[in-house]
C-alpha cells in the first residue's frame, strides 16, 4: 500500500517539515504498520523547468532536428537541440536542464548533437513517466511531410522525390509548400499553403508543421493529410511520429519547477500490511493509525449527495443477490447525463502518487474511492446491462468474459459474476468485463459498491491468474459497512466534478449484516499477558482513539476491524500504543526446566562427529526425489520401497515423491561433485527416509547415508569407516557378510552389516550399471545404515579394564585354504579355537599365483597371545598355534603353508 | 724419567687434539695408557728409582695418567659434538614444503548455525525436540487456528498427499507448538528444528524445502515481558552483546498479540544501507503470546497456563552469518562450499 503524505495531511496534520520520513517511518513502524520504503518523488525528477521556445531552427547538419532557443526563467535563454517536430515557437515544455534527472533513472547532462550545443532536451510524456490518461491534450497527431518520404521500393515511390509545391499527388491531393504557421488554440495551428501559383489557408490540429515544409494538402476537404489519409505506412515517414514533445497547457511560467506541476513534491510511503489489517489498504485506515501513533486528530469527511438528477434509481435499475452467502452486501448507485472527461489535476496526482494510472474521470473517480476507503467500485456503462437487471450469482458452465484488459476468460460455476439477463458484465471483486466498459459515449453509469466473500474472490482471481488491486483488497475480507460510505463519496466526487448528475435513492441489498462483534474489558488480564502495568484509562483512551466503542467495560469493535473478537487481541491493540518496545525486559517466571540434548540426540551428534573425524563433509539433500530415481539405483520392480507417498501437486516430476531410500539423494550429490570435476569427495547426511503408512502418515526413520569417491577410496576404506563409527558408539564387534543381491550395489563388493545379530545395513561399490545410469565413469561408494539400530547396539558407558602386566607373544601363521571361503571365517575361526592365550588376530596378507594352486589361496595371520598372570613361554604360543591349525584344517581344510 | 714422562705429556696431548674421530683417539688410549702402552712402559722403570724417588715419581705418574685421560674425554667429547652437528645438518629438512594433512571432515554450515542456536537454548532449560514432517492439515493448520479458505491452506502453496487436503508436508515447525502441548508435561520449554516444505520455485532466495526453528514456553505467569528478555538474550549470544533489538507489532493466527524481533543494522548502525534496504534494521524472527485459542484446543486452560512462541528461517540466518549469498549453494552440496566452513 502506497501512501501520498500530502494526501495524509487531509486527515491528519503531519506536515514533513515537522514528522520527517525516518521518523514517520519508525513511529508506524512499531506501532504496527510496517513501512518498506519511502520514496521522495522529487528526488527522482530533477532540475526539469519549464521552458517557454523563443525560437526554432533547423539543424545545420541534420534533416530531421531542430535548435530551440528557450526562455527557463534565467537571465539568458538556453539552447537545446531537439529532434522533435511538434514544437513551436511559443510553446512551453518540459525542460531536462544540464544535470537533471527523470523518472525513467535516466540522467541528462549537456553535450553536443551534430556539432551543435545543447544544454539539454526536451521532455516527453513518457520521458516524465506520463501518459495521454493523464493529459489527454497531448496526445499528438502528424502530417505526413513529403521531405520525409523514404518509399518502400525505391524503383518505385508513391510520390516523386522531385515533387514541388503545386503537384497532384492524387486525386485532389495536392502537393503545397508551407508557408506560415501560427498557433490558434490547444493543438489548432492555421497554416498558410502554397499550391504552385495558388495559395491556400487552413486550420489543422497536426502537430508537426513548420515553415518551409512540403505537405499533402487535399482541397477537396481542405485538409492536411497524415499518414493514414495517404495510406501509407510508418516506415514510408520515419520522422512523422505520433510522438513528440509534451507541450504545457497549464497556467505555468518559463522557469517553473515540472517536478511541482506533475504533484512530485511529495513523498510516499510504501507500507507491507499484514493480513489481518486489510483496513489499512486506504488512506483512511492508515490515516487512523497514523492519528493514533501521533496523538493527534483524525479528520473524516462525511460526504454528501445532492441527487439533482431527481428521480429514483429503482426506476431504472433492479439488483438481485442469488449468492448472499458470497457476496453479503450489493449497493447500487446510478449516475446519468455523464460527461467522460478527463479528471482534474489534483486527482490525476493523487492517483498516479498512489501508483496507479489515471483513466477518465469516471473510472478514477472508483479507484480514488479505493484509495480513499479501501473499498474497490465498479462503474457499469448502464446502457449495457440488458434490461437494467443486476444479478450476482455463480458462472454456467461454459460462460466466458472478455474482462477490461481485453482477454476472454473462461469461467467456472465456483466463480461469482456480476450479471444482467443473459450474461456476465463483470468477474466479481476482480474485474469488469469490456462489454459494459465506461467509453468516451457513456451516459449512464451504475455504480457498484459491494461485499464479497474474500476467499471466494481470491480463489477466482487465482484461478483466472489475474489479481488487482481490487481482488487483494477483497481476498483479505473487507467490511461490508464501509460500502455505504465509499459510494456517496463516489457520488459526492461525480457532482464536484461535474462528471454527471447523481439519480436519487440507493438499492442495497445486504443479506449478511452482522452484530457488532463485543469484548469483555479486562486490564488485569491484559497486564498480566504483556507483563506491564498499564491502567485502564490509558487502556480505554488507546481504544477510543481507535474507534472502539466503550460502555462499562464492553468493548464494541468497529465493524472494520474483523480481526479483533478476544481479549488478547484487546491486548495487542493496547501494548501496539503503550509500545512493543515499552514492555519491560524481564524474566517473570522462574525457571523450572532441566533442558538438554537427550540420548538419541548425542548419539546424532557422535554419529556426525566421528563421520567428520574421518574426513567426511556433511550435506543436507531433498526428501522428495523424482520416481525415476527408483530405476536409476535398479530398484526391482516390484519392490515395496516403491509405493512412495506421492504429492498431487508437486513443483516438477523431479521433486514429486518422498524418498523411501536415501541411496539416490547421495548418488545425486556424489554425481554432482563429480561433474564438478572435484576430485574427491567423502560425505555423509543424517537424513530421513519417509514409508507410508497405514493411516496416510509416514514413519520417518533417519540414516546414517555415506558416499565418497576419488584416488585411495576402495571397499575397504569405507568398511573401515563403518568399522570406525561402530567403534566409536562403542558397538560390539560387527560381524560382516558378502551381499550379493542388492541390484544397486556391485555384487562381489557389498557387504551387510550386523551388530549383536542386528541389521545395521548395507555398504559396498555403487553397481556399475547404477553409476552409468547417472553418467559417471568412477567408483562411487556407499553406505545406508540405520540410525535407529546404530543407537539400539550403541554400547553402555566403557568399564575400564587393566592393562595387561606380562608380555605378549606373536606367531605368524600361513594356510592354504579354497578360494572363496571369507577370511572373515577364517579369522572367527581362530579366535573360536585358540584358547585362552590368544588375545587377538589380524591378518597382514592373501595371496594367489605362484606356488599356491589354481582355486586355493594363501592366507596369512599374527596371532597375538598373553596370559594375564604369567610370561607365555614357547610351549604355551606352540600349543595354541597348533590347536588353531587344526581347527582351520578341520573346518575348512586350509592347511600350514 | 721425569723427563721422558714430561715428553710424553707433550706428545700424547698434541696427538689428542689432532685426533679426528672416536677410533683414532681410542687408538691413541691404547698407545698411552694401555697395558702395553708409553706410559705402563715409563712406570715399569720406577724400579730403578729410589725409595724416596718413588712416591714422588709415582704421583706424578697418576697426575699425567689422569691428565691423558681427561684430554681422551674432553676430545672425545668435541667429536661427538661435531658428530651429532654434522648429522643434524644433513637431516635438515625443507619446512617450507607442505604438510601431510589428514582430510578433515566438515559439518554443514547451516547445521553449524542451528548447534549454536540449540547449545543457546539448552544453556537456558529449553529441551530439543522433533517431529513428523509429513503431518496432518490439523496439525499445521486448523489448531494453529488457521481456518479452511486460509490462502497459505491453498494447493498453490502447499504440497498435499490427499485430495481431501487432509495430509501435507508441513509449511512451518508451528505443529509442534500443537504435538509439544499435547504430548508433553506442563511446564514446557522447547525448541523443535526441522525441514519444512513449500511450494516455492527454486532460486537466489527461495526453496521448496528449507528449515525453521520453532521456540515455545509454556508455563504459569509467562508474560510478553518473559518473550522480549529470553530473545533479547538468544539474539545477543548470536550476534554479540550490546545487539540492539526491537520489537514491532506483527500478525500470525497463532499468537496474540503478536511480533517481529529486528536486530539494528550492525553494518551501518541503524542509519540505513544497502544491508538492511535502507531500513536501519534487520528482521530476524516473529514471535507472540501463544494464542489463548490454541491453547484452549491442546487443553490447557488459558486462565491458569500462557506461554510464548517465536519461529526463525534458519537458512537465512546461516546466510547472513557467513555471506552467503544464494540460498541454492545450501543444498547443491559442492565440497568446494562444504570445506569453507
Amino acid at each position: 500500500m502506497k501512501l501520498s503524505r500530502k494526501w495524509l495531511n487531509e486527515f491528519v496534520d503531519l506536515p514533513l517539515d515537522e514528522v520527517d520520513d525516518k521518523a514517520f517511518a519508525e513511529a508506524m513502524t512499531v506501532s504496527g504498520s510496517k513501512v518498506e520504503v519511502t520514496e521522495d518523488l522529487s528526488a527522482t525528477l530533477r532540475n526539469v523547468k519549464v521552458g517557454r521556445i523563443l525560437s526554432l531552427e533547423k539543424h545545420p547538419d541534420s534533416d530531421h532536428m531542430f535548435i530551440a532557443k528557450l526562455d527557463v526563467g534565467g537571465a539568458e535563454p538556453v539552447q537545446i537541440v531537439t529532434g522533435a517536430w511538434n514544437v513551436h515557437v511559443g510553446d512551453l515544455v518540459p525542460v531536462a536542464l544540464h544535470d537533471s534527472l527523470l523518472p525513467t533513472g535516466a540522467k541528462i547532462t549537456r553535450g553536443k548533437l551534430r556539432g551543435v550545443a545543447s544544454e539539454g532536451m526536451l521532455c516527453s510524456l513518457k520521458e516524465l513517466d506520463l501518459s495521454t490518461h493523464d493529459y489527454a491534450y497531448a496526445e499528438i497527431k502528424a502530417a505526413a511531410i513529403l521531405g520525409d518520404y523514404h518509399p518502400i521500393d525505391p524503383l518505385k515511390p508513391s510520390v516523386s522525390p522531385q515533387i514541388q509545391s503545386g503537384d497532384r499527388i492524387f486525386g485532389k491531393v495536392l502537393a503545397a509548400a508551407v508557408e506560415k504557421v501560427e498557433t490558434v488554440g490547444v493543438n489548432r495551428f492555421r497554416c498558410e499553403l502554397s499550391l504552385g501559383g495558388a495559395a491556400a489557408e487552413t486550420v489543422t490540429d497536426c502537430q508537426n508543421l513548420h515553415r518551409g515544409d512540403l505537405v499533402a494538402y487535399n482541397t477537396a476537404e481542405d485538409k492536411i493529410c497524415t499518414l493514414a489519409d495517404l495510406h501509407a505506412e510508418q516506415r514510408e515517414f520515419p520522422h512523422c511520429i505520433e510522438d513528440g514533445i509534451f507541450i504545457l497547457h497549464e497556467d505555468v511560467q518559463p522557469g517553473d519547477d515540472v517536478a511541482m506541476l506533475l504533484g512530485r513534491d511529495d513523498h510516499v510511503v510504501e507500507f507491507e500490511i499484514t493480513p489481518n489489517r486489510p483496513d489499512c489498504l486506504c488512506m483512511i485506515g492508515l490515516a487512523r493509525e497514523a492519528a493514533v501513533t501521533f496523538g493527534r486528530e483524525l479528520k473524516l469527511h462525511e460526504p454528501v449527495v445532492e441527487a439533482k438528477a431527481g428521480g429514483d434509481i429503482r426506476d431504472y435499475a433492479k439488483i438481485i443477490v442469488e449468492e448472499p452467502e458470497l457476496c453479503p452486501r450489493y449497493i447500487g448507485r446510478m449516475v446519468k447525463n455523464v460527461k467522460i472527461a478527463p479528471s482534474p489535476e489534483w486527482m490525476r496526482q493523487r492517483i498516479r502518487n498512489a501508483g496507479m494510472r489515471p483513466i477518465n474521470n469516471l473510472v478514477d473517480i472508483t479507484n480514488y474511492v479505493m484509495l480513499e476507503y479501501g473499498q474497490p467500485m465498479h462503474a457499469f456503462d448502464f446502457s449495457c446491462v440488458n434490461q437494467g437487471e443486476i444479478h450476482v450469482r455463480l458462472a454456467r458452465e461454459g460462460e466466458t468474459i472478455r474482462t477490461l484488459d481485453g482477454t476472454e476468460r473462461k469461467l467456472n460455476p465456483a466463480m461469482l459474476c456480476i450479471c444482467d439477463t443473459d450474461k456476465p458484465v463483470g468477474v466479481a471483486g476482480v474485474m469488469g468485463g469490456e462489454n459494459s466498459e465506461i467509453v468516451g459515449d457513456t451516459a449512464m453509469v451504475l455504480f457498484e459498491c459491494a461485499n464479497f466473500n474474500g476467499t471466494s474472490i481470491r480463489r477466482t482471481a487465482t484461478a483466472l491468474g489475474m489479481r488487482t488491486d481490487a481482488s487483494s483488497r477483497y481476498e483479505k475480507g473487507l467490511d461490508p459497512e464501509n460500502t455505504y460510505r465509499a459510494v456517496q463519496r463516489a457520488c459526492e466526487l461525480v457532482e464536484l466534478l461535474g462528471a454527471g448528475e447523481v439519480v436519487d435513492g440507493i438499492i442495497d441489498v445486504y443479506p449478511g449484516k452482522k452484530e457488532r462483534t463485543t469484548v469483555k474489558l479486562e486490564p488485569e488480564k491484559i497486564n498480566a499477558l504483556l507483563g506491564t502495568d498499564i491502567d485502564e484509562d490509558t487502556m480505554r483512551k488507546i481504544l477510543l482513539d481507535l474507534g472502539f466503542d466503550l460502555e462499562g467495560d464492553t468493548i464494541y469493535v468497529p465493524s472494520w476491524r474483523g480481526d479483533v473478537e478476544h481479549y488478547s487481541d484487546i491486548a495487542e491493540e493496547v501494548a501496539r500504543f503503550y509500545g512493543y518496545n515499552e514492555i519491560p525486559v524481564a524474566f517473570t517466571g522462574a525457571i523450572s526446566t532441566c533442558g538438554g540434548f537427550t540420548e538419541e540426540q548425542q548419539c546424532e551428534r557422535l554419529i556426525g562427529q566421528t563421520c567428520r573425524s574421518l574426513g567426511m563433509d556433511e550435506i543436507i539433500t531433498y526428501s522428495f526425489i523424482s520416481p525415476g530415481y527408483y530405476d536409476k539405483i535398479r530398484m526391482p520392480a516390484d519392490s515395496p520401497l516403491r509405493s512412495s507417498l506421492r504429492i498431487l501437486n508437486p513443483l516438477g516430476e523431479d521433486t514429486s515423491i518422498m524418498r523411501t531410500t536415501i541411496l539416490p539423494s547421495m548418488l545425486e550429490i556424489l554425481t554432482r561433485n563429480y561433474n564438478y570435476r572435484n576430485k574427491r569427495a567423502a560425505l555423509y547426511e543424517i537424513g530421513r527416509i519417509y514409508l507410508k503408512r497405514e493411516d496416510g502418515l509416514a514413519d520417518e526413520p533417519k540414516i546414517v547415508s555415506m558416499g565418497a569417491y576419488g584416488p585411495n577410496m576402495n571397499f575397504f576404506t569405507l568398511k573401515g569407516w563403518v568399522e570406525a563409527l561402530l567403534e566409536s558408539l562403542g558397538a560390539a564387534k560387527p560381524h560382516f557378510e558378502q551381499e550379493r543381491s542388492n541390484p544397486s550395489y556391485h555384487p562381489g563388493r557389498c557387504a551387510k552389516v550386523y551388530v549383536d545379530g542386528k541389521y545395521v545395513g548395507v555398504l559396498g561399490q555403487i553397481h556399475p550399471q547404477v553409476a552409468a545410469n547417472y553418467g559417471v565413469e568412477t567408483e562411487f561408494y556407499c553406505a545406508e545404515l540405520s540410525f535407529e539400530t546404530l543407537l539400539a547396539v550403541k554400547g553402555a558407558l566403557p568399564v575400564y579394564k587393566p592393562l595387561p602386566r606380562f608380555p605378549a607373544v606373536t606367531r605368524d601363521i600361513a594356510v592354504v585354504c579354497e578360494r572363496e571361503i571369507p577370511v572373515g571365517e577364517l579369522t572367527d575361526c581362530v579366535l573360536r579355537s585358540g584358547g585362552e592365550y590368544l588375545e587377538d588376530c589380524q591378518l597382514f596378507d592373501v595371496y594367489t599365483g605362484h606356488h599356491i594352486p589354481d582355486g586355493m589361496k594363501s592366507v596369512a595371520f599374527s596371532l597375538t597371545m598373553r596370559a594375564e598372570d604369567q610370561t607365555l613361554t614357547d610351549e604355551h604360543a606352540e600349543e595354541t598355534v597348533k590347536r588353531v591349525l587344526l581347527a582351520l584344517e578341520r573346518e575348512y581344510r586350509a592347511v600350514m603353508r | 724419567m721425569k723427563e721422558a714422562m714430561q715428553r710424553l705429556r707433550e706428545a700424547s696431548i698434541q696427538a689428542i687434539l689432532e685426533s679426528d674421530s672416536p677410533d683414532s683417539l681410542e687408538n691413541l688410549r691404547v698407545k698411552y695408557l694401555g697395558k702395553k702402552g708409553e706410559l705402563t712402559a715409563i712406570l715399569r722403570q720406577m724400579g730403578k728409582l729410589s725409595a724416596e724417588e718413588r712416591p714422588a715419581m709415582g704421583q706424578l705418574a697418576n697426575q699425567l695418567r689422569g691428565d691423558i685421560e681427561a684430554s681422551i674425554e674432553k676430545r672425545r667429547a668435541e667429536l661427538n659434538e661435531a658428530m651429532l652437528a654434522k648429522k643434524l645438518e644433513r637431516e635438515a629438512l625443507d619446512v617450507t614444503m607442505p604438510g601431510e594433512k589428514p582430510q578433515l571432515g566438515h559439518k554443514h554450515p547451516m547445521y553449524n548455525v542451528l548447534d549454536q542456536i540449540k547449545e543457546i537454548f539448552i544453556g537456558m532449560g529449553f529441551e530439543i525436540v522433533d517431529g513428523p514432517e509429513v503431518e496432518l492439515a490439523d496439525y499445521n493448520f486448523t489448531k494453529l487456528n488457521i481456518d479452511e479458505g486460509h490462502p497459505s491452506r491453498e494447493w498453490t502453496d502447499t504440497f498435499y498427499f490427499t485430495e481431501d487436503s487432509r495430509i501435507l508436508l508441513r509449511t512451518q515447525t508451528s505443529p509442534m507448538q500443537i504435538h509439544a502441548m499435547e504430548a508433553k508435561e506442563l511446564p514446557i520449554r522447547m525448541i523443535a528444528p526441522g525441514r519444512v516444505y513449500r511450494k516455492d520455485e527454486v532460486d537466489a532466495t527461495h526453496s521448496p524445502m528449507f528449515h525453521q526453528i520453532e521456540g515455545m514456553v509454556i508455563d504459569k505467569g509467562v508474560t510478553m515481558s518473559d518473550l522480549k528478555a529470553t530473545l533479547n538474550l538468544v539474539v545477543e549470544k548470536i550476534y554479540g552483546k550490546g545487539t540492539v533489538t526491537r520489537f514491532r507489532p506483527h500478525h500470525f493466527p497463532f499468537t496474540e498479540p503478536s511480533c517481529e524481533m529486528d536486530i539494528q543494522c550492525h553494518k551501518c548502525g541503524g542509519k540505513g544501507c544497502p544491508t538492511c534496504k535502507g531500513e536501519g534494521w534487520i528482521e530476524v524472527l516473529g514471535a507472540g503470546m501463544v494464542h489463548p485459542k490454541v491453547l484452549a484446543g491442546c487443553g490447557i486452560d488459558p486462565d491458569v497456563y500462557s506461554g510464548w512462541a517465536f519461529g526463525m528461517g534458519l537458512e537465512r540466518l546461516a546466510m547472513g552469518e557467513y555471506k552467503i549469498t544464494d540460498l541454492r549453494l545450501i543444498f547443491e552440496n559442492d565440497v568446494r562450499f562444504l570445506e569453507q566452513f
